[in-house]
């Protein structure tokens, strides 16, 4: 029953902590317009974010062991020439995820560092 | 339904079947880790639906198992999910309107709903609102379900799904072309290229993302001032017209 309790306390504190880092912006900014410097790049964030969020995604790569990042540079450079050739969303991420999990799951790049 | 919202729904539907793919496994993955840690499925389901952040959700898990206190949680979760308020800067335009499900939208904010969100286009004539709250609901649904999914299966199913989460960062490929093709300006991708490579080469791994978009939003800041302080010296000098107001 404590314990109950205690993981229901630390649920609503994770809950709450990370509610308010999302409303922050809209609680600060409900009532006063945002600083003129602030609105001129709000534009620029999401374009940048996002390249951001896909840079994250290659924090665990090993660049200095074999396969030295090969999987994940050579998706993405796919998945990139996909989309800008054929601009279907579906087909770019599907098929280089495919093409992901082929190249981990079978060590494609074994025989090559090997 | 109506069938004009029905096909707002089956567009949102398809909007984010690639966070489906990524969530199910993501949130599996940390269903065996909190059942592993011997918690009951039904904690998985809670916080996935009162909490909802990935990586917040996978550190509480650690927390727990380390025995934490209730002030480590809240500066570890504040610390991890404080690029969210940068989420939230970009949106205040867009969220303005939304009505009613606005604090739903907040509340459910996270990396891969932003993502969508700010490239994805409503449909010709739809509600701005209820797309926006279809994509963000359905993203939520995934989540819970893979989470629950982990917690009951535990170690039961043994498939081999290495690799699928990697479709979160093809989604992130696609959105930034999209992006890239959408926006004038071409810095921020340069901005993020240098936030993203000092970041990678000087922060361990779980301080890379927020620390990199601080240090991105600050190059931006920087450049657009350097820029205007140029277009200002450039007018007074008369070789740019002075705007007019």
């Amino acid at each position: 029953m404590r314990e109950t309790a205690y993981m229901l306390m630390v649920i609503a504190t994770v809950a709450l902590a990370t509610f308010a880092t999302r409303v922050l912006p809209f609680v600060f900014f409900s009532s006063r317009e945002p600083p003129k410097l602030l609105s001129t790049i709000e534009k620029n964030l999401p374009p940048m974010i996002l390249l951001l969020l896909l840079i994250y995604c290659l924090k665990d790569v090993q660049w200095f062991q074999p396969p030295y990042g090969a999987p994940e540079i050579l998706t993405i450079v796919s998945v990139t020439a996909l989309h800008v050739w054929k601009r279907n969303a579906m087909l770019s991420i599907f098929a280089g995820t495919g093409m992901y999990m082929f190249l981990v799951q079978f060590d494609v790049f074994s025989f090559l560092f090997g | 339904m109506t069938h004009e919202s029905e096909k707002l729904f089956l567009s949102a539907l398809r909007t984010t079947l690639p966070v489906f793919f990524g969530y199910i496994p993501l949130g599996m993955a940390f269903g065996f880790l909190l059942a592993g840690a011997g918690y009951h499925w039904i904690y998985a389901l809670v916080m996935s639906i009162f909490v909802y952040t990935g990586a917040g959700q996978f550190i509480a898990v650690a927390l727990l198992a380390a025995g934490a206190q209730l002030m480590e949680f809240v500066t570890v979760t504040l610390l991890i999910n404080l690029r969210h308020s940068f989420y939230g800067l970009s949106l205040l335009d867009k969220f303005s309107g939304v009505g009613k499900v606005k604090p739903y939208l907040i509340f459910a904010l996270t990396d891969e709903t932003y993502a969508l969100l700010t490239t994805a286009r409503v449909p010709e004539g739809a509600s701005k609102a209820r797309f926006y709250f279809y994509i963000s609901a359905l993203d939520h649904l995934y989540w819970i379900a893979g989470s629950v999914l982990g917690a009951v299966l535990g170690s039961m199913l043994r498939l081999n799904l290495e690799g699928l989460t990697f479709v979160l960062a093809a989604l992130f490929v696609v959105l930034t072309i999209e992006q890239y093709y959408a926006s004038r300006t071409r810095f921020p991708f340069i901005a993020a290229i240098g936030a993203g490579v000092i970041s990678l080469m000087l922060f361990s791994p779980e301080n890379i993302l927020l620390l990199s978009i601080v240090i991105g939003t600050l190059i931006l800041m920087v450049h657009e001032k350097v820029t205007k302080r140029e277009h200002a010296d450039l007018t007074d000098a008369g070789i740019y017209p002075k705007e007019e107001k």
